[in-house]
């Protein structure tokens, strides 16, 4: 590989670092997304990888690109926008769907409604 | 020496990614319902994402970019979809 004659040593190890943290995190959050016991307590772990783990990863990508083409290199900016707004979304039409499911078929260990529950009025699905 | 460094990094920033897709990948296929499994497959596609980011660093290429844009886009569509498809039973309504 040849491009890592021209890089700087500083851009080097900062890049290296980056690269190491986000993977560490996205590792640790996969981990946690295997070990944890419950689906609501599975679901917070690969946030973990999704936010800080992605974002040191694009930090290394721009710093990397950025020093070896001399130019500002901010297009991985996008990928960290929409990766920060996608990812509750889904994430919370994911967990409404299993809560959904859950209390249909009357599971143990569903968290209570947050609200005392009204008279019902049809099948209030939303 | 950095070079060398960075290179190394690299190879073991793919090994971590590749143990988090090995684990996704687990709960994508042995997840005890079907929401672990629809988490499984949105965490595997975000680490697909982060692995094809680290294959452009080592390339040094900025193609691997775009279809890191692409993937990242699909598992949005594919969650949404399939927790609207738990949700409802059809995705299309």
């Amino acid at each position: 590989m040849s491009y890592e004659v021209e890089l700087p040593a500083w851009a080097a190890v900062l890049t290296a670092l980056f690269l190491l943290i986000g993977a560490g995190l996205t590792l640790i959050g996969s981990v946690g997304l295997l070990r944890l016991g419950t689906f609501y307590e599975r679901v917070h772990a690969p946030t973990l990888g999704t936010t800080l783990g992605i974002g040191s990863i694009l930090i290394a990508s721009m710093l990397f690109f950025s020093v070896l083409q001399t130019r500002l290199v901010l297009h991985e900016v996008l990928i960290a926008v929409f990766m920060t707004v996608t990812t509750p979304i889904a994430l919370i039409l994911l967990a409404r769907a299993a809560l959904y499911r859950d209390r249909r078929e009357a599971i143990e260990g569903v968290p209570p409604p947050a609200l005392p529950p009204q008279e019902p009025s049809g099948s209030t699905v939303s | 020496m950095t070079a060398a460094l960075l290179t190394w990094s690299i190879f073991l920033a793919q090994i971590l990614l590749s143990l988090a897709m090995a684990c996704a990948a687990f709960r994508l296929l042995w997840g005890p319902r079907a929401q672990d499994r629809v988490l499984g497959l949105d965490t595997f596609y975000s680490n697909a994402c982060m692995l094809l980011l680290t294959f452009g660093i080592r390339t040094g290429s900025s193609l691997y970019f775009e279809s890191a844009l692409v993937i990242a886009l699909f598992g949005f569509v594919a969650t949404a979809a399939l927790a609207k498809f738990l949700m409802r039973g059809e995705v299309i309504e």
